[in-house]
């Protein structure tokens, strides 16, 4: 199939980038990436300078393949990763339009690479465990019921590839925040720490410049691993309990 | 007290103010509602003309007015703020946005919110200004209070045979019902109530509620301009 490209380049984050056009012959077969490969490939035999986009596992668990595809973080398909996409969902003839993820949080370093460290000092700003967790076998002998154990599961499948931010109309990073203070909050290892640790991400999620959630949900719709947003309700309560009940200003 | 400055002003208190404030203005809609419904009773003004004695006049309803106002100020100043800082978070725009992740009320929720403050504005002027401080109001007696009271009920019966005046409050109440479908559960999320067992539940309400008061609201217009001449 013979596609059009509209790809944004950007030297680096002090420069203004701008859309180039390029045309590809593509395969149904191909993910999205190889095509991408493919693309690179021809710009490289021309001694062009090919796009610079991230990608790591090409499997959907390590949340690197960061790229807006026609207005979506990782493409069209729900519960997918870029890496996860393939070409089989386009048609000939079409046009796809490829940006990197947007938010003054996350700033452009070249082409489609963006730095998303942002969440790295949101996650460092929340602390270690005190509790001794022990080895793999240590942590089977606590006994967690089935729905909370699923519900910690469940926010601890956000991979923190950044999409809950690029799809937020206000660069929000509400999601992945609570996905992690929701995974911790709910086992008995991370309980102790649970009220600083609330605090601690917010501010540090405040201070690195994203904007405020005003509950579009476009994260939760938009997100590889189907966090749901009830995870934001459950930061929001105890992000509201430990503000009022804890000593520490 | 830097704790609490520090909660108010982080990104979750400054929600959770909007939260409560635009709870408050909810339940404000459902007695304003039910106040001026009784325009709608053919009695030429009785009823409403008295409640609407009362309401100037009582003390404790003077008090919560204050509240009100307060209310709806710090809504409306916090919700611009919060809209600019949000705007501010990407600098750089997308060529392409997709708008079937959310709604056009949760994307639009502070365009919304200046609409319904600009059709209050208008409101206001017309009712709530002339009503408490001006004497343009004709006074008026009924056997069921001894004093004389302003005339509410004629002013607002010539102010709606204007067509344009009507068409501003059908535009307002479009833009009050938009704002209220999207802001309704989005206040209870807020609050970090948002659960399986019963967000399915506050939704509907919340969708029924934001449907039936601004249809509440827009007969009364619709009443005096092609009922009452």
């Amino acid at each position: 199939m013979k596609l059009t490209l509209k790809i944004w380049r950007q030297k680096n984050s002090q420069t203004k980038g701008k859309f180039e056009v390029h045309k590809i012959e593509a395969t149904p077969e191909m993910s999205f990436l190889e095509m991408l490969d493919v693309l690179n490939e021809e710009i490289i035999e021309k001694k062009g300078e090919p796009f610079a986009f991230e990608h790591d596992c090409r499997e959907g668990i390590c949340g690197t393949c960061s790229m807006v595809i026609n207005g979506q973080p990782h493409g069209p398909m729900a519960l997918t990763t870029t890496c996860q996409l393939h070409m089989r969902h386009y048609k000939d003839g079409d046009t796809i339009v490829i940006e990197p993820f947007r938010a003054n949080a996350f700033p452009v370093l070249k082409d489609l690479v963006v730095d998303r460290s942002a969440f790295d000092r949101i996650i460092q700003a929340g602390g270690f465990v005190s509790v001794s967790t022990g080895q793999a076998p240590d942590g089977n002998s606590i006994l967690i019921e089935q729905d909370v154990a699923r519900d910690a599961f469940d926010a601890a499948s956000c991979i923190g590839c950044g999409a809950c931010v690029a799809a937020c109309p206000n660069a929000s990073a509400m999601l992945f925040t609570s996905a992690k203070v929701s995974h911790l909050s709910l086992l008995p290892q991370g309980q102790v720490e649970g009220a600083k640790r609330v605090k601690k991400m917010v501010a540090q999620m405040d201070k690195e410049g994203f904007g405020n959630c005003s509950n579009t949900y476009a994260c939760e719709a938009e997100c590889p691993k189907g966090i749901s947003v009830e995870n934001i309700a459950k930061m929001n309560r105890e992000y509201f309990s430990a503000m009022v009940s804890t000593s520490d200003k | 007290m830097s704790w609490i400055s520090n909660f108010l002003t982080s990104s979750l208190g400054k929600k959770l103010i909007m939260s409560l404030t635009g709870l408050f203005l909810i339940t404000f809609l459902i007695v304003h509602l039910a106040g001026n419904l009784q325009l709608l009773i053919d009695d030429g003004g009785e009823a409403f003309n008295t409640y609407a004695h009362f309401m100037t006049n009582n003390g404790l309803i003077k008090f919560l007015s204050y509240g009100l106002y307060a209310f709806i100020l710090i809504h409306i100043i916090q919700g611009i703020l919060i809209a600019l800082k949000n705007r501010g978070a990407r600098a750089s725009r997308y060529a392409v946005t997709n708008r079937k992740s959310n709604s056009f009320a949760s994307r639009n929720m502070a365009l919304l919110g200046l609409l319904v403050f600009f059709f209050l504005a208008v409101h206001m002027g017309d009712f709530w200004y002339k009503m408490k401080f001006t004497n343009e109001l004709p006074m008026v007696a009924y056997a069921g209070i001894g004093v004389e009271v302003k005339d509410l009920y004629t002013r607002v019966n010539m102010a709606f045979q204007e067509w344009w005046l009507v068409a501003i409050y059908m535009l307002g109440l479009l833009a009050l019902a938009l704002h209220l479908w999207h802001g309704f559960q989005s206040a209870f999320h807020t609050l970090g109530l948002n659960h399986k067992k019963y967000t399915p539940f506050i939704k509907a309400v919340g969708k029924i509620y934001s449907i039936v008061i601004p249809i509440g609201f827009a007969i009364i217009p619709l009443y005096f301009f092609f009922l009452k001449n």
